[in-house]
């Protein structure tokens, strides 16, 4: 393509393999929007279970002064449905903004760097999320929200190796603040608010800032 | 003073053959049309050039199937990997010297 090397020719060369080897083994459109939103939803779902849910559930201790028989597994159905549906909300509002982020760069959503970065992530959360209906199978509720922020955050560690690698702290965090719930097991909603609302949020508007931004007056 | 041109492989005067030897450094397997997708290129130039580097040593394929489909793979040899190692010092020496 170019008979003789000139010096432009060169760098250009350089540039290209530089840009090929980064493209090539990492999937770089996931959007820090993307952490954002997850994290807004999931502080939503936090709130509906602390407010509403869980107030609804004690309420009908104080009136009555016991539990009904019904009672428990009424609650652990609402909190299951409430779960499902914070998941369904997070994922689709994240999925949003890296689409529209991938559009923007040109890159096909589903190419070899984002099937790679899927499998990879979705592994460590599948074991996780079998892991958690076998306890809740057996009536064990005390360890999901620890359990939750080990395994989402084995998940992230384990995807830094296929896309931002700034992904690796936000794993790191939610690992320590899963192993900390474990000596606070009363407290559980508040390290997941924390965990999967709060760091999220942190994370992705750290992540807009540093790729995305759009530096003023241009 | 040494030659700039020195050390500079012909092979990869392509960017075609740079790129797909760019791509197979840092992933240990790619298949045809991830290939295809990175580098957007058409199927016959790809075809043309992977031929090229397989002849010259530098890359190996391999022939599977997913089911009835053929599956063909492509990885680095260690010749390739020697080959394109020099030729990206040459590059920088090379920018290098024009500073």
């Amino acid at each position: 393509m170019h008979a003789q090397n000139q010096p432009s020719d060169t760098l250009q060369d350089v540039k290209d393999i530089k840009r090929l080897m980064e493209r090539s083994s990492r999937f770089i459109s996931l959007s820090g929007l993307s952490g954002v939103s997850a994290g807004i939803c999931a502080l939503a779902g936090a709130g509906i279970a602390r407010y509403g849910i869980f107030k609804n559930y004690y309420s009908l201790y104080n009136g009555r002064g016991s539990f009904a028989d019904g009672d428990f597994s009424e609650l652990k159905v609402q909190l299951l449905t409430l779960a499902a549906g914070v998941f369904a909300a997070a994922f689709l509002s994240a999925f949003y903004f890296t689409w529209r982020k991938a559009g923007s760069q040109g890159v096909p959503l589903w190419n070899y760097t984002s099937r790679r970065l899927f499998w990879n992530m979705v592994i460590p959360l599948a074991a996780g999320a079998l892991f958690i209906l076998g306890m809740l199978q057996y009536n064990e509720w005390k360890f999901v929200a620890p359990a939750c922020l080990i395994f989402y955050g084995l998940a992230l560690v384990n995807a830094s190796k296929f896309t931002l690698t700034d992904i690796r702290y936000l794993g790191y965090c939610e690992i320590a603040l899963g192993v900390i719930n474990m000596q606070w097991l009363g407290h559980g909603l508040y390290f997941w608010a924390i965990g999967f609302g709060i760091l999220h949020i942190i994370y992705g508007i750290v992540m807009w800032w540093k790729y995305e931004r759009r530096p003023l007056g241009q | 003073m040494k030659n700039p041109i020195n050390g500079l492989n012909k092979v990869f005067e392509s960017r075609i053959r740079l790129g797909v030897m760019s791509v197979l450094m840092v992933n240990e397997e790619i298949n045809f049309n991830d290939l295809k997708q990175m580098l957007e290129v058409t199927d016959g130039n790809l075809a043309t050039h992977l031929v090229n580097l397989e002849e010259n040593g530098y890359i190996k394929v391999h022939k599977g199937f997913i089911g009835r489909k053929t599956n063909t793979t492509y990885a680095i040899t260690k010749a390739g990997e020697k080959a394109f190692s020099e030729h990206i010092a040459a590059l920088e020496n090379m920018i290098k010297g024009v500073k």
